[in-house]
Protein backbone atom coordinates (compact mmCIF):
# COMPACT_ATOMS: atom_id res chain seq x y z
CA UNK A 1 0.00 0.00 0.00
CA UNK A 2 1.15 3.50 -0.76
CA UNK A 3 1.85 5.52 2.38
CA UNK A 4 0.97 9.02 3.45
CA UNK A 5 4.10 11.13 3.69
CA UNK A 6 5.48 13.26 6.54
CA UNK A 7 7.67 16.08 5.28
CA UNK A 8 9.70 18.48 7.40
CA UNK A 9 10.40 21.77 5.73
CA UNK A 10 13.69 23.62 6.22
CA UNK A 11 13.74 27.33 5.45
CA UNK A 12 17.38 28.18 4.93
CA UNK A 13 18.85 31.64 5.23
CA UNK A 14 22.59 32.33 5.19
CA UNK A 15 23.32 28.69 5.83
CA UNK A 16 21.00 28.28 8.80
CA UNK A 17 17.50 26.83 9.21
CA UNK A 18 14.99 29.48 10.19
CA UNK A 19 11.24 29.45 10.50
CA UNK A 20 8.90 32.38 10.76
CA UNK A 21 5.68 32.19 12.68
CA UNK A 22 2.99 33.64 10.43
CA UNK A 23 5.94 34.60 8.22
CA UNK A 24 7.28 37.10 10.73
CA UNK A 25 9.71 37.00 13.65
CA UNK A 26 12.23 34.65 12.11
CA UNK A 27 14.16 32.52 14.58
CA UNK A 28 17.41 30.68 13.98
CA UNK A 29 17.18 26.96 14.60
CA UNK A 30 20.10 24.84 13.43
CA UNK A 31 22.48 23.55 10.83
CA UNK A 32 20.53 22.36 7.76
CA UNK A 33 22.69 19.34 6.90
CA UNK A 34 22.62 18.10 10.47
CA UNK A 35 18.89 18.62 10.64
CA UNK A 36 18.37 16.79 7.35
CA UNK A 37 20.32 13.81 8.66
CA UNK A 38 18.40 13.90 11.92
CA UNK A 39 15.06 13.94 10.11
CA UNK A 40 16.15 11.18 7.77
CA UNK A 41 17.07 9.03 10.76
CA UNK A 42 13.73 9.89 12.40
CA UNK A 43 11.81 8.54 9.42
CA UNK A 44 10.97 11.68 7.42
CA UNK A 45 9.68 10.56 4.02
CA UNK A 46 11.01 13.52 2.12
CA UNK A 47 12.65 16.87 2.80
CA UNK A 48 11.80 20.30 1.51
CA UNK A 49 14.44 23.02 1.47
CA UNK A 50 13.40 26.61 0.88
CA UNK A 51 16.11 29.08 0.04
CA UNK A 52 15.01 32.36 1.56
CA UNK A 53 18.24 34.26 0.99
CA UNK A 54 18.34 37.07 -1.47
CA UNK A 55 22.10 37.54 -1.93
CA UNK A 56 24.36 35.75 -4.39
CA UNK A 57 26.55 34.66 -1.49
CA UNK A 58 23.54 33.22 0.33
CA UNK A 59 22.60 31.33 -2.83
CA UNK A 60 26.08 29.82 -3.10
CA UNK A 61 25.93 28.70 0.53
CA UNK A 62 22.50 27.20 -0.12
CA UNK A 63 23.57 25.08 -3.09
CA UNK A 64 26.56 23.92 -1.09
CA UNK A 65 24.24 22.80 1.73
CA UNK A 66 22.08 21.01 -0.81
CA UNK A 67 25.04 19.11 -2.21
CA UNK A 68 26.29 18.12 1.21
CA UNK A 69 22.80 16.89 2.11
CA UNK A 70 22.45 14.88 -1.12
CA UNK A 71 25.70 13.10 -0.27
CA UNK A 72 24.34 11.87 3.07
CA UNK A 73 20.57 11.64 2.84
CA UNK A 74 18.89 9.29 0.36
CA UNK A 75 15.26 10.31 0.37
CA UNK A 76 13.57 12.71 -2.06
CA UNK A 77 14.68 16.33 -1.76
CA UNK A 78 12.47 19.16 -2.95
CA UNK A 79 13.99 22.58 -3.33
CA UNK A 80 12.25 25.92 -3.62
CA UNK A 81 12.76 29.62 -3.13
CA UNK A 82 13.75 32.06 -5.80
CA UNK A 83 13.09 29.70 -8.72
CA UNK A 84 12.25 31.87 -11.68
CA UNK A 85 13.88 30.29 -14.70
CA UNK A 86 15.01 27.00 -16.21
CA UNK A 87 18.56 28.00 -15.20
CA UNK A 88 17.40 28.00 -11.58
CA UNK A 89 15.96 24.50 -12.08
CA UNK A 90 19.22 23.40 -13.56
CA UNK A 91 21.30 24.84 -10.75
CA UNK A 92 19.46 23.03 -7.94
CA UNK A 93 18.91 19.77 -9.85
CA UNK A 94 22.66 19.52 -10.45
CA UNK A 95 23.25 19.96 -6.73
CA UNK A 96 21.05 17.09 -5.66
CA UNK A 97 17.42 18.25 -5.77
CA UNK A 98 14.91 15.71 -7.09
CA UNK A 99 11.98 18.08 -7.36
CA UNK A 100 11.86 21.82 -7.72
CA UNK A 101 9.13 23.92 -6.24
CA UNK A 102 7.99 27.10 -7.96
CA UNK A 103 5.85 29.80 -6.40
CA UNK A 104 6.26 33.49 -7.25
CA UNK A 105 8.27 32.63 -10.35
CA UNK A 106 5.28 30.77 -11.76
CA UNK A 107 2.88 33.55 -10.79
CA UNK A 108 5.02 36.03 -12.69
CA UNK A 109 5.39 33.72 -15.68
CA UNK A 110 3.12 30.63 -15.68
CA UNK A 111 4.86 29.25 -18.80
CA UNK A 112 7.78 28.38 -16.51
CA UNK A 113 5.71 25.36 -15.39
CA UNK A 114 5.17 24.20 -19.00
CA UNK A 115 8.81 24.64 -19.91
CA UNK A 116 10.16 22.92 -16.82
CA UNK A 117 7.71 20.02 -17.14
CA UNK A 118 8.75 19.54 -20.77
CA UNK A 119 12.43 19.57 -19.95
CA UNK A 120 12.51 17.69 -16.64
CA UNK A 121 9.18 15.84 -16.55
CA UNK A 122 6.05 16.59 -14.53
CA UNK A 123 7.34 14.60 -11.55
CA UNK A 124 10.05 17.20 -11.11
CA UNK A 125 7.82 20.28 -11.01
CA UNK A 126 6.09 21.13 -7.75
CA UNK A 127 3.74 24.09 -7.65
CA UNK A 128 3.79 25.70 -4.24
CA UNK A 129 1.10 28.18 -3.32
CA UNK A 130 0.31 30.45 -0.38
CA UNK A 131 -3.44 30.71 0.06
CA UNK A 132 -5.57 33.03 2.17
CA UNK A 133 -9.29 33.65 2.45
CA UNK A 134 -10.50 36.95 1.01
CA UNK A 135 -14.23 37.74 1.07
CA UNK A 136 -15.24 34.11 1.11
CA UNK A 137 -12.92 32.85 -1.63
CA UNK A 138 -9.35 31.59 -1.65
CA UNK A 139 -6.71 33.93 -3.04
CA UNK A 140 -3.09 33.36 -3.99
CA UNK A 141 -0.70 35.55 -2.00
CA UNK A 142 2.87 36.49 -2.80
CA UNK A 143 5.97 37.74 -1.03
CA UNK A 144 5.64 35.71 2.13
CA UNK A 145 1.93 36.37 2.30
CA UNK A 146 2.04 40.15 2.08
CA UNK A 147 0.64 40.73 -1.41
CA UNK A 148 -2.79 39.59 -2.59
CA UNK A 149 -2.45 38.68 -6.27
CA UNK A 150 -6.23 38.50 -6.59
CA UNK A 151 -5.85 35.12 -8.29
CA UNK A 152 -8.31 32.40 -7.34
CA UNK A 153 -6.37 29.58 -5.66
CA UNK A 154 -8.53 26.73 -6.97
CA UNK A 155 -8.26 28.00 -10.55
CA UNK A 156 -4.52 28.55 -10.20
CA UNK A 157 -4.03 25.01 -8.89
CA UNK A 158 -6.00 23.58 -11.82
CA UNK A 159 -4.08 25.75 -14.29
CA UNK A 160 -0.74 24.73 -12.79
CA UNK A 161 -1.57 21.04 -13.07
CA UNK A 162 -2.80 21.51 -16.64
CA UNK A 163 0.54 23.12 -17.43
CA UNK A 164 2.44 20.17 -16.00
CA UNK A 165 2.91 20.54 -12.26
CA UNK A 166 3.24 17.01 -10.89
CA UNK A 167 2.53 17.85 -7.28
CA UNK A 168 1.13 20.72 -5.22
CA UNK A 169 2.31 22.17 -1.93
CA UNK A 170 -0.68 24.05 -0.59
CA UNK A 171 0.07 26.35 2.31
CA UNK A 172 -2.68 28.10 4.21
CA UNK A 173 -1.71 31.54 5.47
CA UNK A 174 -4.84 31.58 7.62
CA UNK A 175 -3.76 28.55 9.63
CA UNK A 176 0.04 28.85 9.34
CA UNK A 177 1.67 29.20 12.74
CA UNK A 178 -1.69 29.01 14.53
CA UNK A 179 -1.23 25.30 15.38
CA UNK A 180 -4.94 24.54 15.42
CA UNK A 181 -4.88 22.10 12.53
CA UNK A 182 -4.58 22.11 8.76
CA UNK A 183 -6.96 24.15 6.60
CA UNK A 184 -9.02 21.14 5.56
CA UNK A 185 -11.77 23.16 3.90
CA UNK A 186 -9.35 24.94 1.60
CA UNK A 187 -7.30 21.81 0.88
CA UNK A 188 -10.37 19.83 -0.14
CA UNK A 189 -11.58 22.65 -2.39
CA UNK A 190 -8.30 22.39 -4.29
CA UNK A 191 -8.11 18.59 -4.17
CA UNK A 192 -11.52 18.41 -5.83
CA UNK A 193 -10.09 20.07 -8.93
CA UNK A 194 -6.75 18.32 -9.44
CA UNK A 195 -5.53 14.74 -9.69
CA UNK A 196 -1.91 15.15 -8.61
CA UNK A 197 -0.57 14.53 -5.09
CA UNK A 198 -1.30 17.28 -2.58
CA UNK A 199 1.08 18.20 0.20
CA UNK A 200 -0.75 20.09 2.92
CA UNK A 201 1.07 22.83 4.78
CA UNK A 202 0.25 25.29 7.52
CA UNK A 203 -1.46 24.74 10.82
CA UNK A 204 -0.14 21.51 12.29
CA UNK A 205 0.29 21.81 16.04
CA UNK A 206 -0.12 18.26 17.31
CA UNK A 207 -0.24 14.66 16.14
CA UNK A 208 -4.05 14.64 15.99
CA UNK A 209 -3.93 17.34 13.31
CA UNK A 210 -2.15 14.92 10.98
CA UNK A 211 -4.64 12.17 11.75
CA UNK A 212 -7.48 14.50 10.84
CA UNK A 213 -5.65 15.54 7.66
CA UNK A 214 -5.10 11.96 6.53
CA UNK A 215 -8.67 10.96 7.22
CA UNK A 216 -9.19 12.64 3.84
CA UNK A 217 -7.90 10.25 1.19
CA UNK A 218 -7.37 13.12 -1.28
CA UNK A 219 -4.44 14.44 0.77
CA UNK A 220 -1.12 12.67 0.27
CA UNK A 221 1.33 14.36 2.59
CA UNK A 222 1.64 16.70 5.54
CA UNK A 223 4.37 19.31 5.74
CA UNK A 224 5.46 21.23 8.81
CA UNK A 225 8.48 23.10 10.07
CA UNK A 226 8.62 24.62 13.53
CA UNK A 227 6.76 21.87 15.38
CA UNK A 228 9.37 19.42 14.10
CA UNK A 229 12.32 21.79 14.57
CA UNK A 230 11.32 22.49 18.18
CA UNK A 231 10.46 18.82 18.69
CA UNK A 232 6.96 19.65 19.86
CA UNK A 233 6.07 16.74 17.60
CA UNK A 234 8.68 14.05 16.93
CA UNK A 235 8.44 12.42 13.53
CA UNK A 236 9.13 8.91 14.80
CA UNK A 237 6.36 9.26 17.43
CA UNK A 238 4.02 10.86 14.90
CA UNK A 239 4.42 8.02 12.43
CA UNK A 240 3.91 5.38 15.11
CA UNK A 241 0.80 7.21 16.27
CA UNK A 242 -0.64 7.51 12.77
CA UNK A 243 0.11 3.90 11.99
CA UNK A 244 -1.56 2.77 15.21
CA UNK A 245 -4.58 4.76 14.05
CA UNK A 246 -4.81 2.96 10.73
CA UNK A 247 -2.87 5.37 8.50
CA UNK A 248 -0.40 3.68 6.14
CA UNK A 249 3.07 4.90 7.09
CA UNK A 250 6.59 3.93 6.09
CA UNK A 251 8.24 2.63 9.22
CA UNK A 252 11.97 2.06 9.60
CA UNK A 253 11.28 -1.63 10.27
CA UNK A 254 9.38 -3.69 7.70
CA UNK A 255 5.65 -3.97 8.25
CA UNK A 256 5.80 -7.75 8.55
CA UNK A 257 8.23 -7.63 11.48
CA UNK A 258 5.99 -5.58 13.75
CA UNK B 1 33.83 -0.16 -11.16
CA UNK B 2 30.16 0.61 -11.77
CA UNK B 3 29.47 2.71 -14.85
CA UNK B 4 26.34 4.86 -14.77
CA UNK B 5 25.26 5.46 -18.35
CA UNK B 6 24.88 9.14 -19.16
CA UNK B 7 22.73 9.46 -22.25
CA UNK B 8 21.27 12.85 -21.43
CA UNK B 9 18.24 11.62 -19.50
CA UNK B 10 17.67 12.45 -15.86
CA UNK B 11 19.65 13.43 -12.87
CA UNK B 12 22.56 11.14 -12.10
CA UNK B 13 24.01 13.08 -9.21
CA UNK B 14 22.02 11.37 -6.43
CA UNK B 15 22.69 7.93 -7.84
CA UNK B 16 26.41 8.58 -7.93
CA UNK B 17 26.24 10.01 -4.39
CA UNK B 18 24.51 6.88 -3.12
CA UNK B 19 27.22 4.64 -4.60
CA UNK B 20 29.92 6.93 -3.14
CA UNK B 21 28.20 6.69 0.23
CA UNK B 22 28.43 2.89 0.01
CA UNK B 23 32.11 3.20 -0.86
CA UNK B 24 31.54 1.77 -4.34
CA UNK B 25 33.77 2.98 -7.14
CA UNK B 26 31.59 4.49 -9.85
CA UNK B 27 31.66 6.82 -12.81
CA UNK B 28 29.09 8.67 -14.84
CA UNK B 29 30.03 8.20 -18.46
CA UNK B 30 28.87 8.61 -22.03
CA UNK B 31 31.74 6.58 -23.49
CA UNK B 32 31.27 3.08 -24.93
CA UNK B 33 34.69 2.01 -23.64
CA UNK B 34 33.61 2.79 -20.06
CA UNK B 35 30.70 0.37 -20.49
CA UNK B 36 33.10 -2.28 -21.76
CA UNK B 37 35.60 -1.69 -18.95
CA UNK B 38 32.98 -1.61 -16.18
CA UNK B 39 32.31 -4.57 -13.88
CA UNK B 40 28.69 -3.54 -13.67
CA UNK B 41 26.44 -1.11 -15.53
CA UNK B 42 23.53 0.99 -14.32
CA UNK B 43 21.02 2.39 -16.81
CA UNK B 44 19.17 5.27 -15.12
CA UNK B 45 16.45 7.46 -16.57
CA UNK B 46 13.41 9.62 -15.96
CA UNK B 47 10.99 11.24 -18.36
CA UNK B 48 9.32 10.06 -21.54
CA UNK B 49 9.97 6.58 -22.98
CA UNK B 50 10.14 7.55 -26.66
CA UNK B 51 12.57 10.35 -25.96
CA UNK B 52 14.78 8.19 -23.73
CA UNK B 53 15.08 5.18 -26.04
CA UNK B 54 15.85 7.50 -28.95
CA UNK B 55 18.55 9.27 -26.97
CA UNK B 56 20.03 5.96 -25.87
CA UNK B 57 20.37 4.81 -29.49
CA UNK B 58 21.62 8.20 -30.66
CA UNK B 59 24.24 8.27 -27.94
CA UNK B 60 25.79 5.15 -29.46
CA UNK B 61 25.60 3.46 -26.06
CA UNK B 62 22.74 1.06 -26.79
CA UNK B 63 24.95 -1.31 -28.84
CA UNK B 64 27.75 -1.66 -26.26
CA UNK B 65 25.12 -2.00 -23.52
CA UNK B 66 23.38 -4.84 -25.39
CA UNK B 67 26.70 -6.47 -26.11
CA UNK B 68 27.90 -6.31 -22.49
CA UNK B 69 24.52 -7.55 -21.25
CA UNK B 70 24.64 -10.52 -23.63
CA UNK B 71 28.18 -11.26 -22.50
CA UNK B 72 26.88 -11.70 -18.99
CA UNK B 73 27.85 -8.43 -17.32
CA UNK B 74 25.46 -7.42 -14.51
CA UNK B 75 23.19 -4.63 -15.74
CA UNK B 76 20.64 -2.79 -13.63
CA UNK B 77 18.00 -0.40 -14.92
CA UNK B 78 16.40 2.12 -12.61
CA UNK B 79 12.92 3.60 -13.12
CA UNK B 80 12.67 4.51 -16.81
CA UNK B 81 16.02 2.76 -17.23
CA UNK B 82 14.36 -0.50 -16.19
CA UNK B 83 11.49 0.15 -18.57
CA UNK B 84 13.93 0.48 -21.46
CA UNK B 85 15.25 -3.01 -20.70
CA UNK B 86 11.78 -4.46 -21.39
CA UNK B 87 10.57 -5.45 -24.86
CA UNK B 88 8.32 -2.51 -25.50
CA UNK B 89 6.22 0.26 -24.04
CA UNK B 90 2.75 1.55 -24.83
CA UNK B 91 3.54 5.05 -23.55
CA UNK B 92 2.02 7.39 -26.15
CA UNK B 93 2.12 4.88 -28.98
CA UNK B 94 4.21 1.75 -29.17
CA UNK B 95 7.96 1.84 -28.72
CA UNK B 96 10.55 -0.86 -29.02
CA UNK B 97 12.71 -1.37 -25.92
CA UNK B 98 16.01 -3.23 -25.59
CA UNK B 99 14.28 -6.57 -25.03
CA UNK B 100 16.64 -7.81 -22.33
CA UNK B 101 13.79 -8.54 -19.91
CA UNK B 102 10.62 -10.20 -21.26
CA UNK B 103 7.54 -8.04 -20.74
CA UNK B 104 5.93 -4.80 -21.82
CA UNK B 105 5.20 -1.45 -20.17
CA UNK B 106 1.49 -0.67 -19.83
CA UNK B 107 -0.31 2.39 -18.45
CA UNK B 108 -1.55 2.38 -14.86
CA UNK B 109 -4.44 4.57 -15.97
CA UNK B 110 -7.42 2.46 -16.87
CA UNK B 111 -6.04 -0.55 -15.01
CA UNK B 112 -6.38 0.82 -11.49
CA UNK B 113 -9.24 2.37 -9.50
CA UNK B 114 -10.31 5.84 -10.61
CA UNK B 115 -9.57 7.38 -7.21
CA UNK B 116 -5.91 6.33 -7.26
CA UNK B 117 -3.71 9.09 -8.59
CA UNK B 118 -1.37 8.64 -11.54
CA UNK B 119 1.63 8.85 -11.40
CA UNK B 120 2.06 6.31 -8.65
CA UNK B 121 4.21 8.57 -6.53
CA UNK B 122 5.55 8.01 -3.05
CA UNK B 123 6.57 5.20 -0.73
CA UNK B 124 5.14 1.75 -1.17
CA UNK B 125 5.95 -1.61 0.41
CA UNK B 126 7.53 -4.53 -1.41
CA UNK B 127 6.14 -8.01 -1.70
CA UNK B 128 8.80 -10.45 -2.82
CA UNK B 129 7.98 -13.24 -5.26
CA UNK B 130 9.44 -16.71 -4.61
CA UNK B 131 12.02 -15.87 -7.27
CA UNK B 132 12.68 -12.50 -5.58
CA UNK B 133 13.32 -14.19 -2.24
CA UNK B 134 16.12 -16.18 -3.86
CA UNK B 135 17.52 -13.46 -6.12
CA UNK B 136 20.86 -11.89 -5.15
CA UNK B 137 19.56 -8.37 -5.90
CA UNK B 138 17.04 -8.73 -3.08
CA UNK B 139 19.28 -10.56 -0.65
CA UNK B 140 19.26 -7.70 1.88
CA UNK B 141 15.61 -6.78 1.26
CA UNK B 142 12.86 -7.90 3.57
CA UNK B 143 9.21 -8.43 2.81
CA UNK B 144 7.37 -5.16 3.54
CA UNK B 145 10.37 -2.84 3.11
CA UNK B 146 9.38 0.53 1.67
CA UNK B 147 10.76 2.06 -1.50
CA UNK B 148 10.12 5.29 -3.41
CA UNK B 149 8.24 5.27 -6.73
CA UNK B 150 7.41 7.85 -9.38
CA UNK B 151 5.91 6.37 -12.55
CA UNK B 152 2.81 6.15 -14.73
CA UNK B 153 3.58 2.94 -16.66
CA UNK B 154 4.42 -0.46 -15.23
CA UNK B 155 5.74 -3.81 -16.36
CA UNK B 156 3.17 -6.40 -17.44
CA UNK B 157 3.42 -9.85 -19.03
CA UNK B 158 6.62 -10.38 -17.09
CA UNK B 159 5.53 -13.02 -14.54
CA UNK B 160 8.62 -15.13 -15.06
CA UNK B 161 11.05 -12.30 -14.37
CA UNK B 162 9.20 -10.71 -11.43
CA UNK B 163 11.21 -10.26 -8.23
CA UNK B 164 8.90 -7.95 -6.31
CA UNK B 165 5.61 -6.12 -6.59
CA UNK B 166 3.90 -3.25 -4.78
CA UNK B 167 0.17 -2.92 -4.37
CA UNK B 168 -1.38 0.09 -6.10
CA UNK B 169 -4.79 -1.05 -7.26
CA UNK B 170 -2.93 -3.81 -9.08
CA UNK B 171 0.30 -5.58 -8.16
CA UNK B 172 2.79 -3.17 -9.73
CA UNK B 173 6.07 -4.59 -11.01
CA UNK B 174 8.64 -3.21 -8.59
CA UNK B 175 11.69 -5.29 -9.53
CA UNK B 176 12.37 -7.75 -12.32
CA UNK B 177 15.33 -9.74 -13.62
CA UNK B 178 16.29 -11.96 -16.48
CA UNK B 179 19.65 -13.71 -16.00
CA UNK B 180 22.29 -10.99 -15.48
CA UNK B 181 19.93 -8.13 -16.37
CA UNK B 182 17.72 -6.63 -13.66
CA UNK B 183 15.84 -3.51 -12.83
CA UNK B 184 13.80 -1.65 -10.28
CA UNK B 185 10.83 0.55 -11.07
CA UNK B 186 11.45 2.44 -7.83
CA UNK B 187 14.45 4.65 -7.13
CA UNK B 188 16.86 2.78 -4.83
CA UNK B 189 18.99 5.92 -4.56
CA UNK B 190 15.95 7.68 -3.01
CA UNK B 191 14.64 4.79 -0.94
CA UNK B 192 16.64 5.32 2.23
CA UNK B 193 18.38 2.33 3.84
CA UNK B 194 16.32 -0.17 1.86
CA UNK B 195 17.46 1.35 -1.40
CA UNK B 196 21.10 1.48 -0.34
CA UNK B 197 20.94 -2.21 0.54
CA UNK B 198 19.64 -3.02 -2.94
CA UNK B 199 22.47 -1.06 -4.57
CA UNK B 200 24.95 -2.85 -2.31
CA UNK B 201 23.45 -6.20 -3.34
CA UNK B 202 23.81 -5.26 -7.01
CA UNK B 203 27.47 -4.39 -6.45
CA UNK B 204 28.04 -7.92 -5.14
CA UNK B 205 26.49 -9.71 -8.13
CA UNK B 206 29.15 -11.36 -10.28
CA UNK B 207 28.95 -11.55 -14.05
CA UNK B 208 28.67 -14.80 -15.93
Amino acid sequence: MITKRIIPCLDVKDGRVVKGVNFEGIQDVADPVEMAEFYNASGADELVFYDITASAEGRRIFTDILTRTARRVFIPLTVGGGIGSLEDFDRVLKCGADKVSVNSGAIRRPELIDEAARRYGNQCVVLSMDVKRVNGSFHIFQNGGRIDTGMDAVEWAADGVRRGAGELVVNSIDTDGVKQGFDIEMLLAIAARVDVPIIASGGAGKMEDFLELFSHPQIDAGLAASIFHRQEVRIADLKRYLRANGIEMRMQEPAGAQ
Amino acid sequence: MITIIDYGVGNLFSLSCSLDYLGLENQISKKAEDLRRADRIILPGVGAYADAIRKLWESGLAEPLLEEARNGKPVMGICLGMQLLFEKSYEYGEHEGLGLIPGVMSPLKGRIREDLKVPHMGWNSLRLTPEGKRHPLMKYTREGDYVYFVHSYYGTDCEESLLATSEYGVPVTAAAACRNVMGTQFHPEKSGETGLRILKAFSEIEGR
